[in-house]
């Protein structure tokens, strides 16, 4: 009989893609305007990155998903009333900046300790899952440097589907260049996985899921370490929102025939 | 200042191979600043490689500009929204590129000396198994080299004038004109999440998916059916120089001032003529 698993998700809060953002100098650094009001959601990717966690977690019984989140505590608290509802897990927190530009080596450290404070972990069944970048600092370093600094030699990038077999080697498809994938077989835990899309839709809310992770969800906010996550040693001279507004020329009553000649020419010009 | 390029062969390597392969390479070239282009090898690699030799490292640059020993560089922060200009005090700094913007940045930081990397070796529990198409397994709609970027959205699937859904045509229509026009095709994430669409257009998958939670890809021109031009379409597009899109709607996100034209008009009757003129 196949092991039960450990998968522990790390991810984080990202402002509602739909949200105006307006960079702003803070005495921290660049930071976003009213950045505490702006709505957030979990971050995209690693959002897939949870739902393919609690997938795999059905496969085996007794197994278990952690998410590992670095975020400001409060705004924590209010993203995890809608993720809570989504699927079973365990919520590891630290109370801190989780903005676009932070450091990505200071979050991975600070996300590596969090992982090495779970009670009893063993590694040889454990999977850490992440999204492949997040949509805030966007740069997809921040799950090779947690590989690295948990000192696991696989690393997968891109991920959209893993299967697991009874004997612990699994294989994964990543994303390369031409809308390919790279087929992979790995012969045993632990791995890190920094998912793309992968193939699950968002589960639906269900109360008794969400009702069951806030009894854990509260204790674990309220135990939170703070962390200090800097910048690094990046000195930033300016961040700005480019002026992309073009003058769009609408064009209405033309025949479908006209249209298609002015495209075609436009294409071929 | 010395700068110093990375490249590779056509070939791969698993991250264990790779990570101590580039850490030593990044050491042994007593470089100031390593510059890479952003192949999906060097991506899953090199930030731990970095890490590894204790270099700071920063992918998705998009340029640079060099004064004396001052290199300050540019990058996209919430996917593609906030534009950031920055330095690093660290050194070895390891630069990351988009692959179509490498030679131009290269240049511009003048690489002294170039090392190229073959296939990995070494110790790895991890085998490749080989390369395979995403979506229907037929020839792939993710074209980079595309001069278009044709992007289809959730229109297609709603129901037309008649009261029908036209699934196949629009299947049809689509695979039509890219296979006439060449052009590679994107897609929003509404369209690629819907079941119905998976079954009916199995030439797209999410790998298709362009803008907020998908990629942002490099076209000259980009031409965007039955999708709103929301900001997370947008976004998707911020490095397309020439848009146009077709939409019912006149009031929609393209027209305001996220595309050149806007043609107010059925994507399917504008399609299926341009498909018979190319």
């Amino acid at each position: 009989m196949s092991k039960p698993l450990n998968i522990i998700v790390c991810g984080s809060l990202v402002p509602d893609p739909l949200q105006t953002l307006e960079p702003v100098s803070t005495p921290q650094g660049p930071g976003l305007k009213n950045e505490q009001m702006l709505p957030s959601v979990l971050d995209p990717w690693a959002a897939c990155a949870l739902y393919e966690a609690a997938a795999l977690a059905k496969t085996r019984a007794g197994s278990k998903v952690y998410l590992v989140a670095l975020g400001p505590k409060a705004k924590l608290q209010q993203l995890m009333m809608t993720v809570a509802q989504k699927v079973p897990f365990e919520l590891i927190a630290a109370n801190g900046p989780a903005g676009g530009f932070t450091d990505a080596k200071e979050t991975a450290e600070e996300l590596a300790k969090l992982i090495k404070s779970i009670p009893n972990l063993d590694l040889s069944s454990t999977l850490v899952f992440g999204g492949c970048a997040s949509a805030s600092r966007d740069a997809g370093v921040t799950m090779p440097f947690v590989a690295e600094k948990l000192g696991i030699n696989e690393f997968f990038a891109g991920v959209d589907e893993i299967k697991v077999a009874d004997d612990d080697s699994f294989t994964v498809l990543e994303r390369i260049e031409g809308g390919k994938y790279l087929s992979s077989t790995c012969k045993g835990f632990p791995a890190v996985v920094a998912w793309a899309t992968g193939s699950l839709p968002e589960p639906p809310n269900n109360p008794q899921v969400g009702m069951m992770n806030m009894r854990g969800v509260m204790p674990a906010l309220m135990k939170a370490p703070v962390v200090n996550v800097g910048s690094g040693t990046i000195a930033y001279e300016k961040t700005e929102v480019p002026s992309a507004k073009r003058d769009t020329v609408v064009k209405k009553d033309m025949s479908a025939e006209a249209i298609a000649q002015e495209i075609v020419e436009w294409i071929k010009g | 200042m010395k700068i110093v390029a990375f490249t590779q062969m056509e070939s791969n390597g698993t991250f264990a191979q790779d990570v101590p392969l580039f850490a030593d390479a990044i050491k042994a070239s007593g470089a100031d600043i390593v510059i890479v282009p952003g192949t999906s090898r060097f991506k899953r690699s090199m930030p731990a490689a970095a890490l590894r030799a204790g270099a700071d490292i920063d992918t998705n640059v998009t340029d640079v500009t060099v004064e004396g020993e001052t290199v300050k560089a540019q990058r996209w922060a919430y996917r593609q929204r906030i534009l950031a200009t920055f330095s690093r005090t660290g050194r070895p700094w390891v630069i990351v590129t988009d692959p179509a913007l490498f030679a131009e940045i290269s240049a511009k930081l003048g690489v002294s000396e170039t090392k190229e990397f073959g296939a990995g070796a070494g110790d790895t529990r991890t085998t490749c198994n080989g390369v395979q198409a995403a979506g229907g397994g037929g020839e792939s709609t993710i074209r980079p080299d595309a001069k278009l970027l044709f992007v289809a959205g959730a229109g297609w699937t709603k129901k037309q004038a008649d009261g029908e859904l036209h699934l196949a045509d629009a299947a049809s229509s689509i695979t039509t004109f890219l296979g006439k026009s060449g052009a590679s095709l994107g897609s929003s994430k509404s369209l690629v999440d819907m079941p119905e669409a998976a079954q009916a257009f199995n030439f797209m998958s999410h790998m298709n998916q362009v803008g907020q939670t998908g990629s942002t890809p490099r076209h000259a021109k980009g031409l965007s059916t039955c999708c709103h031009g929301e900001e997370p379409h947008v976004v998707g597009r911020r490095f397309i120089n020439e848009r146009r899109a077709i939409n019912l709607d006149a009031n929609c996100g393209w027209a305001q001032g996220k595309a050149d034209v806007v043609y107010v008009a059925d994507a399917f009757e504008v399609m299926k003529k341009i498909n018979e003129m190319m």
